[in-house]
């Protein structure tokens, strides 16, 4: 294809809330551009892992480039950057939508204006993006679209009157949506003849090509042969092929040019050395300084990953290594654990992530998984003046030569109706949550801002909130900082022996909370054994709770005739098998969920 | 004697299944309908066809128990009871000293079918009564009354049957201590006295009426509580305890299913009837249409050759629900093997545990393994240690 003049290129982004319509928005686009015929259509093209089709999520940036022939009778090359759609990606986000020029504004006709929507937006207009709304979901009998163009107007303050009104669904209003990405949206700037100067928004390993990086050329120009240089990471490596972004495949091409996005590849063996967010550069034409915007990504949470079957210790080291060729937020180090016996500590972007690698790995590597209860990133103040950044509870030094610690605090916003504002407070409270304030959005809808531990938020208080406030609240947050805390150990003894993946950290006020819910929850998990169990929560070794399992009284099957054997014979080998999933701490036998029962505490 | 194929030597047990009710009790997960006549009949003649038509995997067998049950055996008519007895009697070649049982509901027995049956040749009766209280008859749903029970005894004790087995629930909803002690007494009162009691505690079971709608039943505590009294009341009377669940007066111990526990062969007739010869397992389709209709024999599914893994399997927890246990100079005999290179180190665990015992024949001296008291309660939790998947 002949190079594209630069005036005929539109990089663009939707962002919208979850469920709000963007993948399926996106797929129209890209039917309705004509590269693909119907047949050819996936149900969501962009979202690419099976996993993310299940959860109807985007969990990696991807792009797709499509040609576009407009009412102008001129055809234009649409670069459609699509971006991961949760906190736990955000910095992921903000450099997808440093490589667009616009974003479309996908709002659901009959939801309206979420925390989520409000977080992308304005991280949209942080980075100079022309946004222009469309309202979408016109078709169900719910949808006020009005309402929502005055909402968009006075909550977000960018004009909606003229929004398209679509149905992404049933493709209702997507030439409409075209149009406007023609007029509203700018072309590209820079110029081919400065010296390169390209955005890595994401990147991918293949085992034939090496990593495959995801630029925007913001000036200069790149091809085969070109020595390049990454200028956060100094790797540095020879462009063995450039090439646009086909829907599902890699289209190579001569060369890529200010204002175009594309893909790279140079025999790079590692994702580490093509960080998000870095800037490539000409090696021998170096431009003057790196692009803004690059930050080190780092853990927020962090679990123990063990293989249920200590067997598979090798097998769960390849996976985590093979994982981490493509993911480079992920980290993993060897750890043992006298209960769990060998694994690894892992540090995860949020809560999100951590799911998303655990069932990678159970689903594409067969893995069975124990995790232990996710933790935040504790900094101890020894009495030495020495500083540990605790990932394992288990690790916490004694307390006498602790001088103080911190924890991670995050500043959250909570959009939600106004008749849950009290029970969503209430949570936020629970939750030592310290509050900022409150702004009304419109009569019905708030927007709370509150400075809440990451420790809180990291398992359920996502689920606390849908449930609250009947699924009305959404929220967003980002990193704060560390402040000082009184934190103490819970220590959880079954049949009297401390078991250290059981044992997490908790702010002194709700350990004897934690610690009694803990015991309890357990004494459901763990099945009745011959003898009785005392389940026991302690800090420092004294007891602070306890329950116990009561001894099995009978387990017996009073009948078993000829018909009934090979039925019997099941429910024994049922048993037998379940027995195998468990893991022995001293005479007791725990089932492997037991471990991430602190999940579930406030389950009610 | 068991020979090394795992089976009772050239003897067969023959299950018949009558799988028809008045209606469903609420605990029942048997296979068992309630159908109109015409379809019964129809029932009746398909059995025959299949007693007939499988009779040539058995002529090197000698038939030494059969067993009527269901549903509701009685509720069939006495003719077509004996059609279906003559047809076993026409192929298969029956030992002198055969047992023949039947299962019978109260609520269905008349004199002239106990004298019809009699007359086929029945000499066991196996008499469902559950309890001897109204109210706990009516809360599973029983058909029959107390009355009834006494009624449908005196009349077979009158047609000449001597072997009779009771059956009874115990941990049903309602029952205490004291009422479940009244049941016990009261059978072991009845003149005669039968010569075989089975007792069950109730298990509710998926698929059942108490498991969509659960009932309020005695706590675990009263339920081992009542389960040891059976034992207790039923041996002042002198009734053995022989099985998990089974107690007879001396001899009166029921062939049919010992043979069950100790793996021997044995062949099933009717829907979703189960059948083990020479160490191969298969199972009768459960859809009684497809039974009736099939001329040819493709009725029986779920073929299976039990692997020497599985033969041991079964040894063991089959025949650890008999009080005798098992023998390991047995086990060495069938397999090759000892206990203890096949199962390193369970039986001495257990033992060490009180969950079994070892202890020696009185005749020949030599040693068996059986579970103890509370080894029974939590049976399932040795059973299971004895599968080798």
């Amino acid at each position: 294809m002949a190079q594209t003049e630069q005036s005929k290129i539109r990089n663009f982004c939707i962002v919208a809330h979850i469920d709000h319509g963007k993948s399926t928005l996106a797929d129209r686009i890209i039917e309705k551009t004509g590269l693909l015929t119907s047949r050819e259509m996936q149900d969501q093209i962009l979202d690419n892992m099976e996993l993310e089709r299940e959860r109807g999520i985007t969990i990696k940036a991807q792009a797709v480039r499509t040609v576009y022939k407009a009412k102008d009778g001129e055809e234009y090359i649409f670069n459609l950057i699509d971006t991961p759609g949760h906190v736990d990606f955000n910095y992921e986000v903000s450099r997808s939508l440093a490589a667009c020029d616009g974003a479309v504004l996908v709002v659901d006709a009959a939801q309206g204006i979420e925390a989520q929507t409000l977080a992308n937006v304005y991280l949209a207009l942080d980075h100079n993006l022309e946004v222009f709304p469309v309202i979408n979901k016109i078709d169900l009998p719910s949808a006020e679209p009005e309402r929502v163009k005055n909402e968009i107007e006075d909550v977000i303050g960018i004009e909606a009157q003229d929004a398209p009104l679509i149905s992404a669904k049933n493709g209702v209003g997507i030439e409409e949506v075209l149009e406007a990405i023609v007029e509203k949206i700018p072309a590209p700037g820079g110029s081919a003849d400065n010296p390169l100067q390209a955005l890595i928004f994401d990147s991918l390993y293949d085992s034939y090509k090496g990593v495959i990086v995801f630029c925007r050329i913001m000036e200069g120009r790149v091809s085969r042969g070109t020595s390049i240089r990454m200028m956060a990471t100094g790797a540095v490596a020879e462009v063995v092929e450039a090439g646009y972004f086909g829907a599902g495949q890699f289209i190579p091409c001569e060369e890529l040019s200010a204002g175009m996005v594309g893909y790279l590849t140079a025999s790079i063996k590692n994702v580490k050395d093509t960080a998000v967010g870095d800037t490539i550069t000409d090696a021998s034409n170096p431009c003057a300084e790196p692009l803004p915007g690059y930050k080190k990504v780092n853990s927020m949470v962090y679990c123990g990953v063990y293989p249920a079957d200590g067997a598979k210790y090798p097998d769960l080291r390849d996976a985590l290594e093979k994982l981490q060729l493509n993911d480079a937020s992920l980290r993993y180090e060897p750890e043992t654990s006298v209960a769990l016996g060998f694994g690894f500590r892992c540090g995860f972007l949020g809560l999100l992530h951590l799911e998303i690698i655990q069932e990678r790995l159970e689903r594409e590597y067969n893995l069975d998984l124990v995790t232990t209860a996710p933790g935040v990133i504790y900094k101890v103040h020894q009495t030495d003046g020495q500083v540990i950044e605790l990932t394992n509870p288990s690790n916490l030094p004694d307390p006498s030569q602790i001088e103080y610690m911190e924890e991670p605090v995050v500043s959250a916003e909570i959009m939600v109706t106004t008749e849950f504002i009290g029970p969503i407070m209430e949570l936020c409270q629970e939750r030592r949550g310290r509050y900022l304030g409150m702004e009304y959005m419109e009569a019905s809808r708030a927007l709370l801002k509150y400075e809440l531990p990451l420790n809180e938020i990291i398992y359920d208080f996502f689920d606390a909130l849908k449930s609250r406030s009947r699924g009305y609240a959404s929220f967003d947050y980002e990193m704060k900082g560390y402040e000082l805390s009184e934190l103490v150990k819970l220590d959880i003894l079954i049949n009297r022996e401390e078991v250290d993946a059981l044992s997490f950290i908790v702010h002194k006020d709700s350990a004897y909370e934690r610690g009694r819910k803990m015991c309890e929850k357990l004494k459901d998990e763990i099945p009745r054994h011959l003898f009785e169990i005392p389940i026991q929560a302690a800090i420092g070794g004294k007891i602070i709770a306890r329950e116990t399992v009561k001894a099995m009284r009978k387990d017996v099957l009073a009948k078993c005739y000829g018909g009934d054997i090979t039925r019997k014979k099941k429910l024994l080998e049922k048993q037998k098998e379940g027995k195998k999933r468990m893991r022995q701490i001293g005479s007791v036998e725990i089932p492997q969920k037991a471990f991430m029962s602190v999940l579930k505490l406030d389950d009610k | 004697m068991i020979n090394k194929d795992g089976a009772v030597e050239k003897k067969l047990g023959i299950y018949i299944h009558i799988p028809f009710c008045v209606r469903k009790c609420l605990y029942c997960d048997f296979l068992s309908m309630s159908v109109g006549e015409r379809k019964k009949e129809a029932y009746v003649s398909a059995l025959c066809r299949e007693i007939a038509k499988e009779s040539f995997r058995y002529r090197e067998f000698t038939v030494s128990s059969i067993y009527i049950g269901g549903g509701t055996p009685s509720l069939l008519q006495g003719a077509q009871m004996k059609k279906i007895l003559e047809a076993v009697y026409a192929h298969y070649r029956i030992e002198e000293a055969c047992e023949i049982s039947m299962e019978a509901n109260p609520g269905t027995v008349t004199a002239e079918k106990l004298s019809c049956w009699r007359k086929a040749g029945i000499n066991r009766l196996s008499i469902g009564l559950q309890s001897m209280a109204d109210e706990e008859l009516k809360a599973l749903g029983r058909i029959h009354s107390r009355a009834d029970f006494y009624h449908t005894y005196r009349e077979a004790v009158r047609e000449g049957f001597e072997n009779i087995n009771v059956d009874l629930m115990s941990a049903i909803p309602g029952q205490d201590l004291v009422t479940w002690r009244k049941t016990l007494e009261e059978v072991t009162h009845l003149d005669p006295a039968p010569t075989h009691v089975s007792a069950y505690s109730l298990i509710i079971e998926e698929g059942t009426a108490f498991y969509e709608n659960p009932p309020v039943l005695p706590d675990e505590d009263c339920e081992r509580e009542m389960y040891k009294i059976t034992n207790d009341i039923l041996k002042k009377y002198g009734y053995r305890q022989y099985e998990i669940s089974n107690y007879a007066l001396p001899g009166y111990e029921c062939r049919h299913n010992i043979a069950y526990w100790k793996r021997g062969n044995y062949a099933g007739f009717g829907i979703g009837a189960a059948s083990l010869v020479k160490n191969e397992r298969f199972c009768n389709t459960r859809d009684i249409d497809c039974y009736i209709s099939m001329t040819e024999g493709v009725i029986k599914e779920e073929k299976h050759m039990l692997s020497k893994k599985e033969q041991m399997e079964e040894f063991m927890f089959l025949g650890l629900r008999m009080t005798e246990g098992v023998s390991g100079e047995e086990f060495f005999r069938l397999f090759g093997q000892t206990l203890e290179q096949v199962y390193p180190g369970i039986v001495e665990r257990f033992c060490r545990q009180g969950l079994l015992r070892s202890y020696r024949e009185k005749d020949s001296g030599k040693e068996r393994i059986a579970l103890t008291g509370y080894g029974i309660d939590v049976s399932n939790v040795v059973m299971a240690q004895f599968l080798l998947g």
